[in-house]
């Protein structure tokens, strides 16, 4: 793999636009090697898990609640501390970075939350300006003093999720499948090099969930970068994903492409067979 | 508590509120507070006669204080009544401003250094276990008598409860929002700005209001101590035993807290 320093990366591309990455031809991928994380001493919750993530399409993760899904992707950006194992991504592991090295990093990693984590009481248009937070110091964050190619990139990304007309409102005046529009922009706002969806869909109605996932597979192929996502509808990630990784009990139970995927499986990741009929 | 037997067979059970137990404990504490009650009237030793003159001794002073002097309001009162009002608003703001870090160091989501922690809960106690009398004896002592003095008692005294208040709504805030710009790669003082600060304003300036209404009733009465503001011009009649121009501050003091009140209420409807 090609490693690049997040230096040449930003410098090379200042407005980070996702094509234009491409073109300067980083490698967006995530190598995880041995990764565990024990919430208390003892008790693992991810017991060893090596997978690769990389080049472009939407990789799915199953599993029962509790099995470690979200830790998982957690782990991914350091939200969660793992434990033991190594996570690398552009050229560094995450797992040892120091504060300022995992700040830089995080720019590159967006993430879309099931309960959409928007700053409610500002406005949508300043929400999706959040996503560049990194990047910008505090101080003229605080005056609200974004450079322009900033705020033109939120209009247009704010176009792409079909909220033009939304820029002024509060985001609290928004409906979830809306809310979760602006998450997914804020996310690429970051014109990051892997998106990682942290069950994107539970908080809403079936119909609005296909719409965010067509929505979120659409605009990161055109940016060329890896998807993550937890689902917890079987469904719904067989549709989208282009790969499917089973998880049960904190290891990885089936790693393939969605239609690999046989009932036998499923047993093996759910437990039970009663559902499948 | 009801007997548990099967409802089928029963044909008369006892409905029992109380076990014997409880019973006796209830017994047991009504004779405390009894006794309590006893004990206490005995030593604060209250002397009959003083009790058996009571209405006549109010009717006295209430023939006194009636009519109250209005002329002394231009003369002795409105200036004093300003400077409450300034000694309020000043003491407000300076406890905000000494709040804020105190509120940052108090809630748990912020700071994680036990140290600062356990500062922050010191000085939001120590704030609020002293009354703003007596924090504006140790300022009158500190700078002497007058309105500098009057101000730093009230920001002192304020500063634990706003404070308080600040640091609970910032461990309110909603933490998925914060993790959500954590996970952009934020700085940890735009995650403060961007994250917190949103999710606190509205409290905040309720916080201010509530707390500016009651320090206008508290500087009121600063000045019996030589903390300036309208409680001196109190001190004074009262002092020389014009009772007239006692019922004139008393009657302004009256005023401003109904007005401070409307303020405060209207303003609050409208912000929040």
């Amino acid at each position: 793999m090609s490693v690049t320093g997040n230096g040449t990366t930003s410098a090379s591309d200042p407005r980070g636009l996702g094509p234009a990455d491409a073109a300067a031809g980083v490698a967006k991928s995530m190598r995880i090697r041995g990764l565990f994380k024990e919430y208390r001493p003892g008790v693992p919750v991810l017991k060893g898990i090596d997978l690769d993530l990389e080049g472009q399409g939407v990789t799915a993760i199953i599993g029962p609640s509790g099995t470690g899904k979200s830790t998982l992707l957690r782990c991914m950006n350091r939200l969660v501390e793992p434990t033991r194992g190594e996570i690398i991504f552009e050229g560094q592991d995450i797992v040892s970075l120091n504060r300022a090295g995992l700040r830089r990093l995080r720019r590159k990693v967006g993430m879309v939350f099931q309960e959409y984590n928007l700053v409610e009481r500002l406005s949508v248009i300043e929400n999706l300006l959040c996503g560049r937070l990194g990047y910008v110091s505090p101080f003229k964050a605080w005056l609200r003093r974004f450079p322009a190619e900033d705020i033109d990139r939120a209009f247009e990304l704010l176009d792409a999720v079909g909220l033009g007309e939304f820029a002024q409102q509060r985001a609290d005046n928004l409906s979830g499948g809306q809310r979760q529009r602006v998450g997914i922009a804020r996310a690429l706002m970051q014109a990051p090099h892997i998106l990682l969806a942290d069950e994107p869909t539970s908080s809403l109605d079936p119909k609005t969930s296909v719409e965010i996932m067509e929505l979120m597979a659409k605009l990161a192929g055109e940016r060329d970068i890896p998807v993550v996502v937890n689902i917890h509808d079987v469904a719904l990630g067989r549709r989208f994903a282009q790969r499917v990784v089973g998880m049960s009990e904190g290891t990885i139970v089936y790693d393939g492409p969605p239609g690999g995927l046989t009932d036998a499986h499923l047993k093996e990741i759910y437990g039970g067979e009663d559902w499948l009929n | 508590m009801t007997n548990a037997a099967d409802p089928v067979q029963g044909t008369h059970r006892r409905l029992q509120r109380f076990t014997p137990v409880e019973r006796f404990s209830r017994w047991l504490v009504l004779l405390l507070v009894v006794s309590a009650i006893v004990v206490s009237t005995r030593h604060v030793q209250i002397i009959p006669e003083f009790l058996y003159d009571a209405p006549e001794q109010m009717l006295d002073l209430l023939q006194r204080l009636w009519p109250p002097d209005l002329s002394y309001y231009q003369i002795g009162v409105h200036e004093a009544l300003v400077e409450t009002l300034h000694i309020a608003s000043l003491g407000t703001i300076l406890a905000l401003i000494l709040a804020l870090p105190v509120a940052l160091f108090s809630a748990r989501n912020i700071t994680s250094n036990p140290v600062l922690q356990v500062l922050a809960k010191f000085i939001l106690v120590s704030s609020r276990s002293v009354n703003s009398l007596v924090w504006a004896l140790l300022f009158v002592a500190i700078f002497g008598p007058g309105t500098l003095a009057g101000v730093l008692a009230i920001a002192f005294r304020s500063v634990g409860f706003v404070g308080k208040l600040l640091g609970e709504a910032l461990e309110e805030a909603n933490m998925g929002t914060i993790e959500a710009l954590s996970a952009t790669g934020a700085p940890r003082l735009s995650i403060l700005l961007k994250g917190y600060w949103p999710q606190v304003k509205p409290a905040l300036w309720s916080i201010a209001l509530f707390r500016w209404d009651i320090n206008v009733r508290e500087s009121a009465v600063l000045g019996l101590v030589g903390a300036g503001g309208i409680g001196v011009a109190l001190n004074n009649a009262l002092n020389t035993f014009y009772w007239d121009k006692v019922s004139t501050v008393l009657l302004s003091i009256f005023a401003v807290v109904i007005i401070a009140e409307l303020v405060v209420t209207e303003i609050r409807k409208r912000i929040i």
